[in-house]
Formats: structure tokens, C-alpha cells, sequence
């Protein structure tokens, strides 16, 4: 079995988008999340030593945050002073007097298979772009994820527009072959 | 009013972020008309567009990175 080590000082450019979309689905809230990726990355420092090398790097990491995650969620519930789960009859005043049953989850719903789909969907598509180079990857988020306008990439990288379409349609061509080879 | 595959795939790129003009967008119509590899990869590329779109990715900003590199840095 391959030996996995660790290597600190990339994580941030291999690790920090990825763990941080994981957090954002769970915590909703992009400030919380981009902390807990923070700190998983400091307490991935603090217990390197422990890290016996039969887990990828990103997978270790990943256990990592999953702890940070219910960390939160236990400090925000002892905040309340109370993790008590109410049930009420209708929350919500207009439908009060509605039968419970209309309350039910629908069992042909497809919501969360949907939800459980696009996530996996964006961590294809997340380690599709870590295999790209640097440079194109970065012009493609700055463009797809961030929606900057090509004014702004060209300034901000100092390069001109038709250097910016040629490294993003680079970018395309490569990600299509890849979701293609993982996803489809 | 005849391009090259090179020229339609870097329009059909560029109308993806709704960037290409009217007439290139019309030259690239004829284009795919006739031309069945970029008929395929206008197609395949207007499913990355909408993969993207499904995911609702998010990327921390630049900025952000740095400072995270550099609050691990010092404790290396």
C-alpha cells in the first residue's frame, strides 16, 4: 500500500475549496464555514503526528472537518442552554387545524436525492478543477463560480482578453473530458 | 461567413458566459450546421454550463486563501 504523507504548506491551494464547499452544505453560512475549514486545517497541524498515512490526505482531512461540524453544532445548541426538539402541532398559524398527515414528508419526493446528488455532483466537478494547472484554474473559477465580468479577471491578472478565453476554453475542454470520464 | 472549428469552439466558449456577439453567435449557428464534431462539443459544453450552474459551487476568494496560508505558515 502507497504511503501517503503530509504536505502542510499546499493544503490551502489543494484542499481549502474543496473542504470548504463540504462545509458550507452543512453549516450554511460561508463566514462559519471558511472558519471550520481554518480550523481543521490547524488541528490537521496539531495531530500530524498522528496521522498514520493509510488515509489520503484530503480523505484525513475530511474527518477532520466532519468533528469541526458537529463541534459547532454542539456549541450553538449549549449557547441556546437547551438541544430540545419541539414538536408542534403547526408552526406555521394559516394551516393550523390541517390534518398532521398533510405534514408528512411525501415519499415520491425526489428533494433529497436531488440535494444529495448536486453535492456529489460539485465535489466531481471541484476535484476536476484541482487537476487542471494553476493558472487555468484560477481564471475558470474567477469566471464560472465567482462571475466576474473578463474586465476584471484581465486587471486583476494582468493578462488580456484573448489569453483569458483561450486558458478558460483550455479549462472547459479539460473538465468536460474529466466529468465525462467521473461523472457520466 | 465561414469559420474554423478552432474559431466556433472559441465562440461557442465565449457564448457560454454570454460574451459572443450576435454575429458570432450567427456564424457559429451556420457552423454546427455542418460540422458535426462542433455540434457535439457545443452541446457537451453547454452541459458543463449547466453542471456548474446544478452544483452551486463555491470557491473561498484569493484573499482569503492568502490569509489562511499565512496564519499556517506561521505555525509550521
Amino acid at each position: 500500500m502507497a504511503e501517503h504523507r503530509l504536505h502542510p504548506e499546499n493544503w490551502v491551494d489543494h484542499y481549502a475549496d474543496y473542504l470548504f464547499n463540504y462545509a458550507v452544505a452543512r453549516v450554511s453560512d460561508a463566514e462559519i464555514a471558511k472558519d471550520l475549514v481554518q480550523e481543521t486545517f490547524f488541528a490537521g497541524l496539531n495531530s500530524a503526528k498522528n496521522y498514520k498515512g493509510d488515509a489520503a490526505e484530503r480523505t484525513w482531512l475530511i474527518a477532520i472537518l466532519k468533528r469541526k461540524v458537529i463541534d459547532h453544532y454542539r456549541k450553538i445548541n449549549s449557547k441556546k442552554g437547551k438541544a430540545e426538539v419541539r414538536v408542534s402541532y403547526s408552526s406555521d398559524s394559516d394551516s393550523e387545524g390541517d390534518w398532521l398527515e398533510e405534514q408528512v414528508a411525501d415519499p415520491f419526493s425526489q428533494d433529497g436525492d436531488n440535494v444529495l446528488e448536486n453535492e456529489e455532483l460539485g465535489f466531481a466537478i471541484q476535484e476536476c478543477i484541482s487537476k487542471l494547472p494553476r493558472k487555468q484554474a484560477q481564471v475558470f473559477q474567477m469566471k464560472t463560480i465567482q462571475g466576474m465580468s473578463t474586465e476584471d479577471i484581465c486587471n486583476e491578472l494582468d493578462i488580456n482578453p484573448s489569453n483569458l478565453w483561450v486558458m478558460i476554453h483550455r479549462a472547459r475542454t479539460a473538465l468536460m473530458g474529466c466529468l465525462n470520464d467521473n461523472w457520466f | 461567413m465561414k469559420i474554423s472549428c478552432e474559431e466556433a469552439s472559441h465562440i461557442c466558449t465565449k457564448s457560454q458566459y454570454k460574451e459572443a456577439s450576435f454575429w458570432e453567435i450567427l456564424k457559429l449557428r451556420i457552423h454546427i450546421l455542418y460540422c458535426k464534431a462542433c455540434a457535439k462539443y457545443s452541446k457537451q459544453n453547454g452541459t458543463l454550463t449547466s453542471l456548474c450552474d446544478k452544483a452551486e459551487l463555491n470557491v473561498l476568494s484569493e484573499e482569503d486563501k492568502e490569509c489562511m496560508k499565512k496564519d499556517l505558515e506561521k505555525r509550521l
